[in-house]
């Protein structure tokens, strides 16, 4: 046993780390959020609701920035797990959770967690000749955006963004182009103004077409479809295996930010002054500091876990204590910037956001919870 | 990261495996823990069954008679007689957890040759003479006074939370040897000891704790006479000798806990399911967090085993983090047992309710939360000095 990053993977974490301090430096993040601040290269004019104020409208805004998905893309990140053979960098797991942190941990949107799951599913020929297959053939290099929609009933993020939609059932998996999807889709106003989200309507047609064709055991009849889970419900089947993919990833991204909001708080506690001290000098701050990295800590060990093992009581942990581990750390980093906090212009909201909008996707609380439960009384009926 | 054992690891597994099958039926019958002198009896006997099969002082040094075994071997161990239901080092903690690891670390060549071998044998069993009424987690501020007379130190004070006082050997004593004042901060000045138990004017008086129990006692030191070489370590350097063991407490301390707390939610599920209470999804949820608690806690402790293990023993900042998190998931742990108890949860002869009165103590003992939380703040995340 050795259960501690290897240097390979050190160097993979510090890589992606410095390719994002580069590429998508806070003022990016920035430029994002706030819409009508100066924008870069690639990066789009903001949407349609400019109606609702400068806030409203920059959380209107948020197209995806294609000149960089394509470098995330030439730099290997949807394609880390893809086998050298299929073009990808033949990594595993432990390697994406790592990228995927560093990406959590620099609030850089977009449906990294779809595209990269495409990109595996393309690369395993999981799709025909069909549209399908074209939609997922440029997921691994960056060249197309793939959003999920879940069963959950979860918002779809970066909807407008994206060319292709990857659809999970119960058991079914799909993938469909976006303008379909968006048809039974609106947009709602999101409270990540990084990330726009459309809510999914109740008519799902795509969705239950495969899902029924999937229980059915049927070849999916329609064109744009390509069924390609062939097990059946539970933890086996294709399905399945991609939501647990999914739950981790998002955990990471996850444990990113818990870990970022971590080192905002002590560094603001370090430098900022009040009643002739350090506000970090006094413990009432100190003690807050210390459970936040406790927390970020306790996540991390359980999403490496996960990561190695790949079981799936594991991974409702990592995504469970993950979310905890974001959404808290984030609560008490705004608390240790008192006022300040509580302003537009310090990032700590746009983490508890982000937070909140990975904590509804993939594996939410109550079903993490309920899935442990379950594996506390499997355990039970095992031994007796 | 790599989760899986080695083929060493495995094979060392399953002979303590096939071994504590072996044994573990041969044990007599647990004492009564009111039974002072037959709890020493039998954690000795234990002791003394490790061992003669090679298993005493695993994450001993060899040059003090241990095995030398990896930290992995180490948490190994600790998780298989765990789960096999062996018992608890209980008696022989102090000797084999904190007081034999210093002489090993600090003793000379006769001290090391006159105390080892008993705590590894189980023929002498020790306890910890370090905290005193006004001396808690301000430890340096200790005011047990040991002055010298001839070739012995004169000693006179009390100490609290002895665990085993009434049926030690010996006691390992901090004693202040110089005053506190401007040129002596209260960190030095102070000595280890190696004081006998049964010197004339040791008084050990049990001291009852709140879940009803003596499992502790105060002692009470009226100039008692320890010889000067029974001292470890240089006089007034104390407080270093002490400290190079007392940080290696968090490597492995706590892995039998965190093997039973999953053992213990496992039992909690399988009552609720009986008595119907796992229909309450509050209550089913709460165990399903539970476990990802617990699933944490032993993902800490192998991330903390394996970086002890890379940097050749010497623990990491993990130790805190951990326990900080174990103490806490300890406490819920039973207050989710009182859940399912419903109405028993009253009834202090049910072992999770002794059990969760336990527990209480363990955001207190071995470093309070608070004080934990200092030191991440201080020594991990660099904040300024608190107060």
């Amino acid at each position: 046993m050795d259960f501690q990053l290897t240097d390979d993977q050190r160097a993979l974490r510090t890589g992606m780390r410095e390719l994002l301090e580069r590429r998508f430096p806070r003022a990016r993040l920035r430029a994002v959020v706030d819409g009508d601040a100066a924008r870069g290269d690639g990066m789009a004019a903001r949407g349609d609701g400019a109606a609702e104020g400068s806030d409203g409208a920059a959380a209107r805004g948020g197209e995806l920035d294609r000149a960089l998905w394509r470098e995330l893309g030439a730099a290997g990140l949807f394609a880390l797990r893809v086998p050298e053979s299929a073009g990808g960098v033949g990594l595993g797991l432990p390697e994406a959770v790592l990228a995927f942190e560093e990406s959590g941990r620099a609030l850089l949107p977009g449906p990294l967690v779809a595209t990269e799951l495409t990109a595996g599913l393309w690369a395993a020929g999981a799709f025909g000749a069909g549209p399908a297959g074209s939609l997922a053939a440029g997921a691994a290099q960056g060249e197309t955006v793939v959003t999920a929609l879940e069963d959950s009933g979860a918002p779809v993020e970066h909807l407008a963004s994206a060319e292709a939609v990857l659809v999970l059932g119960p058991t079914a998996v799909a993938v469909i182009p976006a303008e379909e999807a968006a048809r039974s889709a609106e947009p709602m106003r999101s409270v990540d103004p990084a990330t726009p989200l459309h809510r999914p309507t109740p008519s799902r047609t795509r969705l239950d077409q495969a899902e029924q064709a999937g229980q059915a055991g049927q070849p999916d009849r329609t064109d744009q479809v390509d069924r390609t889970d062939q097990a059946g419900p539970g933890r086996s089947g294709l399905a399945a295996r991609l939501r647990r993919e999914a739950a981790l990833l998002t955990a990471a991204q996850q444990l990113g930010s818990a870990s970022r909001t971590v080192e905002l708080a002590v560094d603001h506690a370090k430098h900022r002054t009040q009643f002739g001290r350090p506000i970090g000098a006094f413990q009432a701050v100190q003690h807050l500091c210390a459970q936040m990295l406790v927390r970020a800590e306790s996540a991390r060990s359980v999403v490496y876990a996960a990561a190695v093992t790949e079981d799936p009581g594991d991974i409702a942990a990592a995504k469970l204590l993950a979310d905890e581990a974001a959404v808290h750390n984030a609560r008490d980093c705004l608390q240790v910037h008192g006022g300040m906090g509580f302003t537009w212009e310090a990032d700590v909201h746009l983490h508890l956001k982000r937070a909140w909008v990975r904590a509804g996707q993939w594996q939410s609380v109550a079903a993490a919870e309920e899935e442990l439960a379950a594996g506390l009384v499997s355990t039970v009926e095992t031994c007796l | 990261m790599d989760l899986t054992y080695t083929e060493d690891e495995e094979d060392f597994r399953h002979r303590l495996r096939a071994w504590l099958a072996d044994v573990l039926p041969k044990l007599p019958d647990r004492p009564h823990p009111a039974d002072w002198p037959g709890r020493r009896a039998y954690d000795c006997g234990w002791q003394r069954m490790l061992h003669d099969a090679g298993y005493a002082g695993l994450h001993w040094p060899t040059d003090a008679g241990g095995r030398g075994a990896t930290p992995t071997q180490h948490l190994i161990f600790l998780e298989e007689t765990e789960r096999a239901g062996a018992p608890y080092v209980g008696a022989g903690f102090v000797g084999l957890l904190h007081a034999g690891p210093t002489i090993a670390a600090e003793g000379t060549f006769e001290q090391r040759a006159r105390w080892l071998p008993p705590i590894l044998r189980g023929d002498e069993v020790w306890c910890q003479g370090f905290s005193e009424p006004d001396a808690g987690s301000d430890l340096a501020s200790l005011r047990t006074r040991a002055v010298r007379d001839g070739d012995a130190y004169v000693i006179s004070g009390s100490k609290i939370w002895t665990s085993h006082a009434e049926i030690a050997d010996w006691c390992e004593l901090l004693v202040r040897t110089a005053p506190v004042n401007a040129d002596t901060p209260k960190h030095r000045g102070i000595t280890w000891l190696a004081m006998p138990m049964d010197a004339p004017g040791v008084t050990v008086r049990p001291l009852r704790t709140l879940a009803g129990t003596a499992e502790f006692a105060e002692v009470f030191l009226d100039e008692v006479r320890v010889p000067v070489s029974h001292r470890v370590g240089e006089e007034n350097d104390g407080w270093r000798v002490t400290m190079v063991t007392l940080s290696f407490e968090r490597g492995t301390a706590f892995v039998g806990e965190v093997v039973a707390c999953r053992r213990v939610l496992e039992a909690l599920a399988r009552t609720a399911r009986a008595n119907g209470r796992w229909d309450d999804a509050v209550l089913r949820r709460r165990l399903g967090r539970l476990a990802a608690e617990c699933a944490a806690l032993w993902r800490l402790t192998q991330w903390n085993v394996s970086e002890a293990q890379r940097t050749g023993g010497v623990p990491g900042v993990g130790g805190s983090v951990f326990k900080l998190r174990f103490s806490q998931v300890r406490q819920e742990l039973y207050d989710a047992a009182a859940e399912v108890l419903g109405p028993d949860a009253l009834d202090a002869g049910q072992e999770w309710v002794a059990d969760r009165l336990s527990s209480l103590s363990y955001t207190i003992a071995a470093g309070t939360s608070q004080i934990q939380r200092n030191i991440v703040a201080e020594r991990i995340l660099g904040l300024p000095k608190g107060r």
